[in-house]
């Protein structure tokens, strides 16, 4: 089934437990930014696209796009500027992979900022950070002095004679930011509302001119792919989704953390024998194999390789490969009540399909988790959820679709339990 | 009115963007830490400085959870509450503190010391539950650790 994995490999954090690799010194004293001084000095930006192409990098922060494919949309005949943006606004919940890569390997990052740089010819990357990582933003912050003091950033790149400068921004507390436009717009100054596409980025992106939009992991493995060739890449993971990614695994598990590893690995693996199962000797209930916006899968399920392409034969997908593992005490309906509150929250509220959506199905969850509920309101639910899937200007609304989806499709006799018990069967479960 | 450094520092952000405006989210920011919350005098100022109505600075405002247009307690303390925090008792320990300082989230204390929260996934979910005081987080957390840290805030 196309499922490689020829060793156990982790690139991106290698070197994440030295605290010097922060700094520009450690960094290059592990051979750093010599591959974007090669690329950039050696080789054409179409080269660098076709090699990124070849080696079929998806970008990793949730929607799973070809990132060498989305670099060719840029303009290369256009006057004026282009831009790059780094999505630092992690906020989808159980992923907290671009944190710490962040802040154990800020230099990495940057090194994957200047090889698409110069491919799409931006003079400009928008380093976008959610407002909550102030420690982070901090460490990339002094990353940015420190390689624009060492000419590694500024008008003369690694004396390449290609001129790039990276500024951050923070953000201020919106989770919508994250969605590409969404963000270009706060980018902008302004209310982080989703545009309508098209026009797209690579079009009319940042401030009017045209933009590329990546997730901080893509980038990190950018260099990797140039250090090491196309052919290496490949070699990891599958094929259609090579390389490693940092999974995050949360929740009911004996070691909660990042374990990098091939894109592939089973998700059963990743839970017990990485993450070491369920405390307590508890059995899984489910788990979400991408943060809370993608669909869960039950117990039985969990035998599926983590790659989009297996995943979608089980109605899931990758998302940021934030794990979330639940053992049997746990209410399924409280579940929903968390997720939709959450998306309750977070809808900009610029569709009424969202904004009206996502209040409706946070409010029929409390009722039905209080024992209010009847067997009616599981088919408002999916009525409800159904009417919200695909009619909005941006996916948010489908994320806060799919979990509820998903829940009354593996667990309707949950909700139905509740219904006639008139109260929540599950006492041991967490507090709401 | 903004002091020199403030107005220095927001001219700095400026200078960084190819649009004015693309500092506005910053120059709120600055604003808010010179200020503690964001009165409305101070929003037109900024609007002034932007070349913005004062309603399209309001609007910015309101979108987005950090910033107050009320005087805030000395201290942030944000209880993260998404799935996983919960799942590992974040919503607990919301609870304890909402009794332990006799506020709701939302509120501040009546010595101005605390005003409490709750946030979603402040992206820490390997060290659930957690919170976060100002600008720093705390992992890992029980009941009796949290109480120490808020006992040790001034």
């Amino acid at each position: 089934m196309g499922h490689r994995v020829p060793h156990v490999t982790h690139y991106l954090t290698e070197h994440f437990a030295d605290p010097g690799y922060t700094t520009l010194s450690g960094y290059r004293a592990q051979g750093g930014y010599e591959t974007a001084r090669r690329v950039l000095a050696e080789q054409s930006p179409e080269e660098v696209i076709g090699t990124l192409k070849n080696a079929g990098l998806k970008g990793r922060g949730g929607a799973g796009f070809d990132a060498g494919l989305k670099w060719s949309f840029m303009p290369r005949d256009q006057a004026g500027p282009s831009y790059l943006v780094c999505n630092a606004d992690e906020s989808e919940p159980g992923s907290f992979k671009d944190r710490v890569l962040m802040e154990r390997g800020p230099h990495q990052l940057l090194e994957g900022i200047l090889i698409p740089a110069f491919a799409t010819g931006a003079a400009t990357t928008f380093l976008y950070i959610r407002g909550e990582y102030a420690e982070p933003a901090r460490i990339l912050q002094r990353a940015i002095d420190e390689a624009t003091a060492g000419g590694v950033l500024g008008s003369n790149v690694l004396g390449t004679g290609f001129a790039h400068q990276v500024v951050l921004v923070r953000g201020a507390g919106a989770y919508i930011c994250g969605e590409e436009t969404g963000l270009l717009e706060s980018l902008e100054g302004k209310k982080g509302q989703p545009r309508r596409k098209p026009p797209y980025p690579a079009e009319c992106g940042a401030f009017g001119r045209p933009t590329t939009v990546n997730n901080v992991e893509t980038f990190c493995h950018v260099p990797h792919v140039f250090a090491r060739g196309v052919d290496w890449f490949r070699s990891i993971g599958t094929e259609e989704s090579p390389g490693t990614t940092l999974f995050g695994v949360s929740g009911h598990v004996e070691r909660p953390g990042l374990y990098e590893l091939p894109l592939g690995t089973r998700l059963d693996e990743i839970i017990f024998e990485h993450a070491g199962g369920v405390p307590g000797g508890r059995k899984l209930k489910a788990a979400i194999p991408g943060g809370v916006s993608m669909p869960l899968l039950p117990a039985g399920h969990l035998d599926v390789p983590m790659a989009n392409e297996f995943l979608r034969e089980h109605g899931s997908s990758l998302g940021t490969g934030g794990v979330i593992v639940m053992d049997e005490t746990t209410c399924m309906v409280r579940v929903g009540c968390v997720i939709s509150e959450f998306f309750r929250d977070e809808s900009c509220g610029q569709c009424t399909q969202c904004r009206e959506g996502t209040g409706w199905l946070h409010k029929l969850m409390l009722r039905i988790e209080r024992g209010g509920g009847t067997e009616a309101d599981l088919d408002v639910l999916e009525d409800v959820a159904g009417k919200m899937e695909g009619q909005t200007i941006c996916a948010f609304a489908d994320a806060a679709a799919w979990p509820v989806q998903a829940l009354l499709r593996h667990f309707r006799s949950e909700f139905l339990e509740h219904v006639r018990a008139e109260k929540c069967p599950f006492p041991e479960s967490f507090e709401l | 009115m903004v002091s020199v450094a403030t107005r220095a520092a927001i001219d700095a952000e400026i200078a960084k963007m190819p649009e004015k405006r693309g500092a506005l989210l910053a120059a709120l920011r600055l604003v808010q830490a010179e200020y503690g919350y964001l009165p409305p005098e101070v929003m037109e100022e900024v609007a002034q400085i932007f070349g913005l109505h004062p309603t399209e600075v309001f609007e910015v405002v309101s979108f987005y959870n950090h910033f107050h247009v009320q005087p805030r307690g000395r201290h942030e303390v944000n209880v993260c509450t998404s799935l996983t925090c919960s799942l590992r008792g974040g919503r607990g320990l919301l609870r304890q503190l909402q009794a332990y300082l006799g506020v709701r989230a939302g509120q501040t204390t009546e010595d101005g010391r605390i005003s409490l929260g709750h946030e979603e996934c402040l992206g820490a979910c390997g060290n659930a539950p957690m919170l976060r005081i100002d600008d720093t987080y705390h992992l890992d957390l029980d009941w009796v650790r949290t109480q120490q840290l808020l006992d040790g805030l001034e």
